[in-house]
């Protein structure tokens, strides 16, 4: 059996490096299966219909076809490290495995194999230190902009102090779950209230005790990390034990409808961030009309669903924009790079494309892998099953994080033997 | 006709007693052995290694581990993920606190530590069996995935409590981290599972072996002819968790180079573990083999058919592969209990009878 299996491989291989042309691969390392799939499914939907959108419309960018390559993850390491090695070979231009955990498996890997990463809003935070992680962006928004931003939301709230309050973070014990700690606890000392950490365990379903223990302590406010099929459960048990919804804030990884329909009216008022905001935006529509719809084409318009238009939308502008400096249309990973380092977004740009207001203006740059660090708060209304916009974008508190990261970085910088420097 | 065990004259007892009895059993191994070490490191490229075979590697050595517990000791163990959590994280302090020591050396100490700890939770065996000594272990499993995660000294306070391998190099050739040459890595792994397996086979051979599956087989007669169940049960976990040890340290450090201790080790992974076992045989060193194959190659060779060649949608491969790979550990387990090491057993058997087997 082994040695059929074997040859069968061989086969394979060497069919698909036959297959290689010159298109411009795009690997969707996706999960639609598992805990996970409910974030997964739409991301990878709207990752997928925009660059069929593109190829539908525009024939590609710059006249190149762009061809993706779907491999299942399940949001689980070894599956993506397989993924990766299995696409990489075909001349993969950037990956978004949108995880945290398999982000950290891929950095060493793809700086060494020169091909850049994009984890949008997730994965290391100290990548926003383009000098030295060359290949790894995470523009425009990370997890510590996001615990600054919660936090400076919440101090708006509470009249401009948050002293002697409580607050809670509940997260994913996983690294994901686990970023923004550092930040909260250096702005709880910065000003004053009592942060307590509750751990929830992959993936998540067993969250009694966490809750138990919120409805003994009463914190005025909690605050969440969550990701799959904990965020629902999480959101159920919060209004299982009667927690003030308008208190309970996720980050923007859980704040999905899908993550508040299951708890019906009991969800009203619950709050989180996001940096990708629902709007009617025109691309959607053309969307609809032009392109056989990735998934079961239900998740149009969805929050995580834009987040995937927007995630494809950043790629594809790095992608003309290294076309542009390169003067070649069949890019290559390193010019994919420039691109991405040489990306700018601006509101004028975001019309043409027909998604204006989808993300703040931001420029990348060779320091600065980071972007806008901007997010809004949104608030579920249950009865009309919609979120609504409770403010504009809402900047991070740079003064606090741009220390945090250049300890980080730095530190990584040490571990590893890197020079920081520009590419 | 060629593979039969008449006119292979053997003229010392050492010959009698060779793990390979037949002439052709020998030079198949052999020639495995050759392909493995002389073939396949020119032909590697990154893709089969880090896809395929240093993965098979590096289960084979932690189904050979389980095996020793399990298959011949007959103590059921739901805590492989634990140890080899134990395995890695040993492996991950001693490689940043002695930068200078060799990841050679720094992954058998890593298995002795994993020795030490399996030794410690393998205590609870002296007094119960059976399925109360599987929840034992599981609590091991939940224990240990707790601790790393909870203190921090474990992942040298990293933010994201992840731990990553540093680059180490063996003879000036990097072996982890993500510079290592894919033959590299290869490497590494195979000359720790041909001693595993080497190792594992002399001891099943040997006293120890004995006293374990005498203690497997009946403990309480085991004990009135002379065995020490103490001794037998603990060294058995000790070197069940030696191996186990090691595999998570290659795991980590080899093969994953980042590791998260819930997602890596969960009980999943001790489900894993023992399904390949279970799958391959118990108690044989070959059904170790076969049952890391099984679980690790199956699952890539479906997903190239089902997603590459087929071009089915990725969730419904996944979903498939649960099915088929569910669907075949049943109908092995339903037609041949003992394992794929079983029915080589037999074909073996057949095969000493052609061209008239019966």
């Amino acid at each position: 059996m082994k040695m059929k299996t074997l040859a069968a491989l061989t086969l394979t291989g060497a069919l698909t490096a036959g297959m290689a042309t010159a298109d411009l691969v795009i690997p969707d390392l996706s999960y639609r299966t598992g805990p996970y799939a409910a974030g997964g499914t739409p991301f990878s939907d709207g990752y997928q219909d925009y660059f069929n959108l593109l190829n539908a419309r525009d024939g590609g960018i710059g006249g190149e076809e762009i061809r993706i390559v779907s491999c299942e993850t399940g949001f689980n390491t070894e599956k993506g490290v397989e993924c990766y090695e299995s696409t990489k070979a075909e001349g993969a231009l950037v990956y978004q495995p949108l995880s945290t955990g398999i982000t950290y498996q891929l950095i060493p890997k793809a700086t060494a194999d020169g091909i850049p990463i994009h984890s949008m809003g997730y994965g290391r935070t100290s990548a926003e230190s383009g000098e030295v992680f060359n290949w790894v962006f995470n523009y425009p928004v990370n997890y510590w902009d996001g615990a600054s931003i919660a936090i400076k939301y919440l101090m708006d709230e509470n009249g401009g102090s948050l002293e002697g309050k409580k607050i809670a973070l509940i997260y994913h014990n996983s690294g994901y779950g686990k970023e923004p700690i550092r930040t909260l606890e250096v702005l709880a000392e910065q000003h004053g209230f009592q942060l307590d950490l509750l751990a929830v365990d992959h993936p998540g379903q067993e969250q009694k005790s966490q809750w138990l223990q919120i409805r003994r302590t009463r914190p005025d406010h909690v605050l969440m990390w969550g990701w799959g099929v904990m965020n629902q459960v999480a959101i159920q048990e919060a209004a299982n034990i009667n927690y003030p919804m308008e208190n309970f804030m996720g980050v923007w990884w859980s704040g999905a409808e899908i993550d508040v329909l299951p708890a019906g009216a009991g969800a009203n008022g619950y709050k989180s961030m996001n940096f990708s905001p629902i709007k009617a935006y025109p691309v959607l529509d053309e969307i609809k009309a032009k392109v056989e719809l990735a998934g079961d084409g239900s998740n149009v318009g969805s929050v995580i669903y834009n987040r995937g238009v927007l995630a494809a939308m950043l790629a594809a502008e790095a992608i003309a924009k290294a076309q542009e400096i390169h003067g070649v249309a069949d890019i290559t990973p390193a010019m994919m790079r420039d691109g991405m380092e040489a990306l700018s977004i601006t509101d004028e740009r975001l019309e043409e494309l027909g998604m204006a207001g989808i993300s703040p203006e931001f420029s990348v740059s060779c320091q600065d892998h980071g972007g806008a660090g901007q997010a809004i708060v949104q608030q579920w209304d249950a009865s009309s099953q919609t979120w609504n916009a409770l403010t504009d974008f809402i900047s991070s508190d740079q003064e606090v994080i741009a220390p945090l990261v250049e300890a980080d970085a730095s530190g990584f910088a040490a571990e590893n033997n890197i020079t920081p420097g520009c590419l | 006709m060629f593979y039969r065990e008449a006119g292979d004259f053997k003229t010392s007892y050492q010959a009698d007693n060779q793990t390979f009895p037949i002439a052709f059993d020998r030079y198949r191994y052999w020639f495995v052995l050759a392909v493995a070490y002389l073939v396949i490191p020119f032909m590697i490229n990154d893709y089969w290694a880090s896809a395929i075979l240093v993965p098979f590697l590096i289960y084979s050595i932690a189904a050979i581990g389980l095996n020793i517990l399990t298959g011949y000791g007959g103590q059921v163990s739901l805590g492989t993920g634990g140890f080899m959590a134990v395995g890695a994280y040993a492996c991950y302090k001693l490689m940043t606190a002695f930068p200078d020591v060799s990841i050679l050396i720094h992954v058998l100490l890593a298995g002795g530590i994993t020795a030490l700890v399996g030794a410690a939770f393998g205590l609870p065996s002296l007094r119960i069996k059976g399925f109360y000594l599987a929840v034992a272990t599981l609590a091991a499993q939940f224990f240990l995935v707790w601790l790393f995660n909870k203190v921090a000294w474990f992942y040298n306070y990293s933010a994201s409590g992840q731990i990553n391998a540093p680059e180490r190099t063996v003879i000036g050739i990097a072996v982890t981290g993500p510079n290592a040459p894919a033959w590299a890595q290869y490497m590494v792994c195979l000359v720790f599972v041909t001693a595993s397996a080497l190792i594992a086979r002399n001891l099943t051979r040997g006293t120890i072996g004995r006293t374990w599956m005498a203690i497997r087989d009946m403990d309480i007669a085991a004990e009135i002819i002379g065995v020490n169940p103490l001794k037998a049960k603990l060294t058995a976990f000790a070197v069940s968790s030696f191996f186990v040890g090691i595999s998570g340290a290659l795991f980590f450090a080899v093969y994953l180079g980042a590791v998260e201790v819930g997602e890596a080790f969960g009980i999943n992974k001790s489900f894993l573990v023992l399904f390949m076992v279970i799958i391959g045989g118990l108690g044989s060193i070959f059904g170790s083999f076969a049952g890391a194959a099984f679980l690790v190659v199956l699952p890539v060779a479906l997903k190239v058919v089902g997603g590459d060649w087929l071009g089915w949608p990725t969730d419904m491969v996944a979903h498939l592969q649960l099915v088929i790979i569910g669907l075949l550990i049943m109908f092995f387990l339903i037609k041949e209990p003992h394992g794929l090491a079983q029915l080589w057993k037999l074909a073996k058997e057949k095969l000493r009878l052609w061209p008239f087997p019966y």
